[in-house]
């Protein structure tokens, strides 16, 4: 391949070099805009963040992450990532099989609504569980009247949650298992396999990339998402303040320490995704 | 395993791919379900498998019903048109798929399955394989491993779905040689799908002709060349010159040798080995001249043309051996003289 290329501009000389490139300055403003874009909005914020939290010391960024209410931030994000992560990986991994391996009524309808939390923005998301549990709810009266406690409350932020990270596995998924077809699992049927044998046997094995891919994403939305958490959550520190939410209610009560260290965190679980996510790229790419 | 197949239906939407089809298909034979594409070929052997479900008819293996019968417990073995090879999985556990997911107390000991294995990859003389991946292998290669694993579970019918469609010329004939050699070999009901009529007559025992969901004839080879039971078949089956009574000079068939009596139909078809050539000044035959001809190897293919003849079919073909076209001694733009000695009349 490259001895190829070798001869023919060898032969054309520099004329055919030119032919197939931009010149020289349009390809360096072009990559000068996309870099310098990166950094102004990407890499110096990130950058701020760190030296807030560390503008004090590292003494004053334990004692912040070590505060009770922070504490009890991470705790909850951590719970509610716990719950609804593998939820939403069941329910990705049936949709998709739904989608992909049968023909129904209704197919293209339940295409299109996966990705409704995509579209709909997160504080609407949050409004519609509020009027569905909350006091003045649909469904309020029935669950205050047993003493249960949805909105301003963790099953509440779970709900949100929920909803707003459903679409990440089945999205992952789908397009996969469409172009893998049904060949192979046909075949596995075929040899006298049960279909739970066929599921993690053979298709198992050749979605699990993708899969490991939407999970991540899922996980990452999961621990920061503020919209939606926000409107149902009603922050009481402590108890339904996840991290996202813990962030803003310190930055608002002038706890720079506090917010940016928080924030750290958050930072630093973005970065761990990216990296997790080129390495499950690659790992994809390769298979 | 005998199969039979009673008034077979199936519907795609509005489309209806097969049409009360009924098939019987002794013990030990070694069919092809032949056909153009989109006749339905393959929707009745994924019938047959349990990958499909009829809308109307039964499906009876070795006597039983087993039309609700899932795929996993009909005891067939399927090869698919792409290989459907585990990709994944090494050829080794390709192979032993089958019975390691066998209920565990019927499934086999490793060591058993190692032995087993090893005896299929020599059977398609694949041995040296064993631990490569699929993405690794030729085409032909990983057509006989996708044989070796559907084989692993002894089926007692093994069905094949356009078996060397994606396979180079060279590498198609070899392996249908290999498949009539396995077949004696094993003695499995087989049945194989496709769509290449000299594939079917080559291999085959049986050759079922599907066209539009429907069988149009069922046989020997033999059988179906030389009686082909209507036109669709004889079109299909082999080349074939077709005149039409009602744009052909009647006068020059007489000559031709073909219209001594009553017509048995409207359309006559003709094999091009049986229409001969004799050279015009001793020619009591029907008058054409000749335009090309092709080497096919042992014969030669000739390219006559009827300038009596309106419409489509002014160009005939005929065949003869290659020492008979030396003698004959031909030149192109010449007047020859044809002679036909069989044909098969449909309306």
């Amino acid at each position: 391949m490259h001895a190829n290329v070798h001869v023919i501009s060898d032969a054309t000389g520099q004329a055919h070099f030119k032919a197939l490139h931009d010149p020289f300055w349009v390809r360096w403003s072009l990559v000068g805009v996309a870099v310098g874009f990166i950094v102004l909005f990407l890499c110096v914020p990130l950058g701020l963040v760190l030296y807030q939290a560390f503008s004090k010391g590292w003494q004053a960024y334990w004692t912040a992450l070590a505060q009770p209410d922070a504490i009890a931030a991470m705790q909850l994000t951590l719970v509610v990532a716990l719950i609804t992560v593998p939820l939403n990986t069941v329910f990705g991994i049936a949709a998709a099989w739904a989608i992909t391996r049968f023909e129904f009524w209704g197919k293209s309808l339940l295409t299109t609504l996966i990705d409704l939390p995509f579209s709909v923005s997160p504080v609407i998301s949050g409004l519609i569980f509020v009027l569905m549990f909350g006091a003045q709810g649909w469904f309020g009266h029935w669950f205050s009247a047993h003493d249960l406690k949805i909105i301003f409350a963790v099953p509440g932020i779970v709900l949100a949650t929920l909803f707003i990270t459903f679409p990440f596995v089945a999205r992952e998924l789908i397009p996969l298992m469409q172009e893998m077809g049904s060949e192979e699992e046909e075949a596995a049927l075929s040899l006298g396999a049960s279909g739970w044998q066929t599921f993690f046997k053979v298709t198992l094995p050749n979605i699990k990339w993708a899969l490991l891919y939407g999970v991540l994403l899922c996980n990452a939305r999961a621990m920061g998402e503020f919209g939606a958490v926000s409107v149902v959550s009603g922050h009481i520190r402590g108890v339904t303040n996840t991290l996202p939410l813990h962030v803003e209610v310190s930055y608002n009560d002038y706890d720079v320490i506090g917010a940016f260290s928080s924030a750290s965190i958050l930072a630093s679980l973005a970065i761990v995704t990216l990296v997790l996510k080129s390495f499950l790229e690659w790992k994809q790419a390769r298979t | 395993m005998s199969i039979l197949l009673n008034n077979i239906s199936k519907n795609f939407g509005k489309f209806a791919a097969l049409y009360d089809v009924s098939l019987e298909i002794p013990e030990g034979e070694l069919v092809a379900l032949l056909g153009p594409s989109g006749c339905g070929k393959t929707t009745l052997l994924r019938i047959i498998a349990g990958l499909e479900t009829p809308d109307f008819g039964r499906v009876l293996l070795s006597g039983e019903d087993k039309t609700e019968q899932h795929v996993s417990r009909r005891g067939i073995g399927f090869v698919f048109q792409h290989y459907a090879l585990f990709r994944h999985m090494t050829v080794f556990d390709n192979i032993a798929f089958g019975l390691r997911v066998k209920p565990r107390k019927e499934r086999p000991t490793e060591a058993f399955i190692s032995k087993k294995v090893h005896a299929l990859l020599e059977l398609v003389q694949l041995d040296w394989l064993a631990d490569r991946f699929p993405d690794q292998l030729s085409g032909g290669q990983r057509q006989r491993i996708a044989l070796a694993r559907a084989l692993a579970v002894e089926p007692s019918v093994l069905l094949l779905d356009e078996p060397f469609g994606a396979l180079d010329a060279s590498v198609r004939k070899d392996l249908r040689q290999w498949l009539r050699n396995l077949h004696q070999e094993l003695h499995v009901t087989s049945i194989f799908v496709t769509h290449d009529q000299e594939e079917a007559m080559e291999v085959a025992s049986q050759v079922v002709v599907l066209n539009q969901g429907r069988i149009e004839q069922q046989g020997a080879p033999a059988e179906i060349y030389d009686h082909p039971a209507n036109a669709f078949v004889s079109k299909f089956i082999g080349q074939t010159n077709i005149f039409d009574l009602s744009e052909t000079e009647s006068n020059w068939l007489q000559r031709a040798g073909i219209l001594a009596e009553k017509p048995q139909g409207i359309f006559a078809h003709v094999r091009p080995h049986h229409i001969e050539i004799v050279k015009a000044e001793e020619a009591s035959g029907s008058p054409v001249t000749l335009k090309d001809w092709q080497h096919l190897g042992a014969t030669i293919r000739v390219e006559l043309f009827n300038p009596q003849h309106n419409g489509s079919g002014a160009t005939l073909f005929a065949e003869m051996p290659n020492e008979r076209f030396k003698q004959l001694n031909l030149n192109k733009g010449d007047r020859v003289a044809v002679h036909i000695k069989q044909a098969h009349w449909f309306n």
